[in-house]
């Protein structure tokens, strides 16, 4: 993957992006206030730096991120390495499950403002609820295909039942799991944007609805690019730590 | 007698179609005895270990070890596998402190202990690897050594050397073989290969499918040592084992008047 995000493939890429960008704004007769050119959405971005006013929203849209994505992904896995042992219960949970899971956090929204009204928790919410599903039934998975033989050297050994868990079960699931939790920040990110933009009197997604609101096309696009680098960022963070975690693990699968 | 197997049978049920996997096995086997199940696949000779290890019952008559009938595994008796069962992500050493890990043991004590074992594999060197940076044959070194530092009374071995190369197979044989009769361990190995049968075992079942049944019991009167693969007295027994298994092809005498 390091060799996909080459410096030079960055660059070229990039320039290719903004070169498109400027053609169709220069063949396009929508208007500045329609369609911004890359200079003026640039401006637009000094702009929010100089004056602070981004940095402020990305630390509050970070905050909520973190609560949400963390407190979300600690409880899938903690839940799904009890549901995946126990396939008995997981028989009388999974067709609810089934149930939830395609509906979109978004629909939600309506009964999370009455019940919580406008601010940080709306967004946590839903940040919770778009990683929740895909990590928990990874993980529910990811016990289910454990190697048999783990549990059998473990029963051999006489390795008891709590122990069993900490000891075979989650370091054998982890591969999986780790994967879904890095998939599951992607939805996450998406949904966080969307959270705000109904939830919230602040952050990137409150910065989308505000620029419209104020006719500034060329913020809006700013804002677009901010979410779409600090999601960028995010992935690549994550992705470091996964391959230093599976380092540590003992290295992925051949 | 240590593990006395009287009677036993198994009837798997697969979809209304009753497979005899295993039928009327009767078999002793002493303390410190290395015994070698020898059969084709489907003869029951895994199903009979995993009976015996206590992670797959039999479903009429008994098996004994010590006195007792077998209903679980032990850490008393230790299986090592085919595919070598190590945890991926623990380091040798750690791997092999799996099994003391349950003991009552001082941190420095269970170290030493692995360290021990990890030393008398050959693989001092490889303690802070993980499994997957060692070679097949190393790595099963490594469940040899975790099998040992829980100092069992029986050491299981279905397998063990089936998916390592022919000179790795070879030197691997050496060193149980040694490894056993030193630790002074009962060792029950199931194989196919004729010749590693004969070269590790004190006594060889021979097994034969449909329905997996003992076909008969050969005796391995060769030095316990330094067994010399090239040597008459073994070529004698597998010419015995040849017959058991009627693959011995006498040749077509023609007449000629």
């Amino acid at each position: 993957m390091k060799k996909l995000l080459s410096l030079k493939n960055i660059i070229v890429s990039f320039a290719i992006f903004i070169l498109i960008w400027q053609v169709l704004y220069m063949t396009s007769d929508f208007g500045d206030a329609l369609f911004p050119s890359p200079l003026k959405a640039w401006q637009a971005l000094v702009e929010m730096v100089e004056n602070g006013y981004i940095f402020i929203n990305i630390g509050t849209s970070m905050y909520r991120f973190a609560a949400g994505y963390i407190s979300s992904v600690i409880t899938a896995v903690l839940l799904g390495l009890v549901l995946g042992w126990f396939k008995g219960i997981f028989k009388y949970i999974n067709p609810v499950v089934q149930l939830l899971r395609p509906i979109s956090p978004m629909a939600w929204m309506p009964f999370i403002v009455l019940w919580f009204g406008i601010g940080d928790v709306p967004a946590i919410v839903i940040i919770f609820i778009a990683a929740f599903f895909p990590v928990l039934l990874s993980t529910v998975s990811a016990v289910g295909n454990i190697d048999p033989i783990y549990l059998k050297v473990a029963k051999n050994f006489g390795i008891k039942k709590p122990e069993i868990f900490w000891k075979i079960v989650f370091p054998a699931a982890f591969p999986q799991i780790a994967n879904s939790i890095h998939l599951a920040l992607g939805t996450a990110w998406v949904f966080l944007v969307a959270g705000e933009m109904v939830g919230s009197q602040s952050g990137l997604g409150y910065l989308i609805i505000d620029a419209r609101n104020n006719l500034r096309a060329d913020t809006l696009l700013a804002a677009i690019i901010v979410i779409g680098l600090i999601g960028l960022i995010l992935d690549s963070l994550l992705k470091l730590i996964e391959g230093y975690v599976m380092r540590l693990w003992g290295g992925a699968d051949k | 007698m240590y593990i006395e197997i009287t009677n036993a049978g198994k009837t798997f049920k697969d979809g209304g179609e009753e497979l005899r996997v295993l039928d009327n096995i009767n078999l002793s086997i002493d303390k410190g005895e290395f015994i070698c199940l020898l059969g084709p696949s489907g003869c029951g000779k895994s199903t009979l270990l995993n009976a015996m290890a206590g992670f797959d019952m039999i479903t009429e008559g008994s098996i004994k070890i010590d006195g007792k009938e077998v209903k679980e595994p032990s850490v008393k008796n230790v299986t090592i596998f085919q595919n070598y069962g190590l945890l991926p992500w623990r380091t040798v050493q750690k791997n092999v402190e799996l099994g003391l890990e349950p003991k009552k043991l001082s941190k420095e004590e269970r170290a030493k202990t692995a360290e021990k074992y990890i030393e008398l594999v050959g693989l001092s060197g490889f303690k802070n690897a993980h499994p997957r940076r060692l070679s097949g044959g190393m790595q099963q070194r490594v469940a040899i050594a975790r099998a040992l530092a829980v100092d069992p009374d029986i050491i299981f071995m279905d397998e063990p050397f089936g998916a390592l190369d022919a000179i790795t197979r070879m030197k691997l044989q050496d060193d149980i073989l040694a490894i056993s009769k030193k630790e002074n361990k009962t060792v029950i190995f199931v194989t196919h290969d004729i010749e590693e049968a004969i070269f590790l075992a004190d006594r060889i079942v021979v097994m034969a499918a449909h329905p997996g049944r003992i076909k008969s019991i050969v005796d391995v009167h060769l030095p316990r040592y330094q067994r010399e693969r090239t040597s008459d007295d073994f070529l004698l027994i597998r010419d015995k084992v040849f017959e058991i298994f009627n693959m011995k092809h006498i040749p077509d005498i023609e007449f000629v008047i």
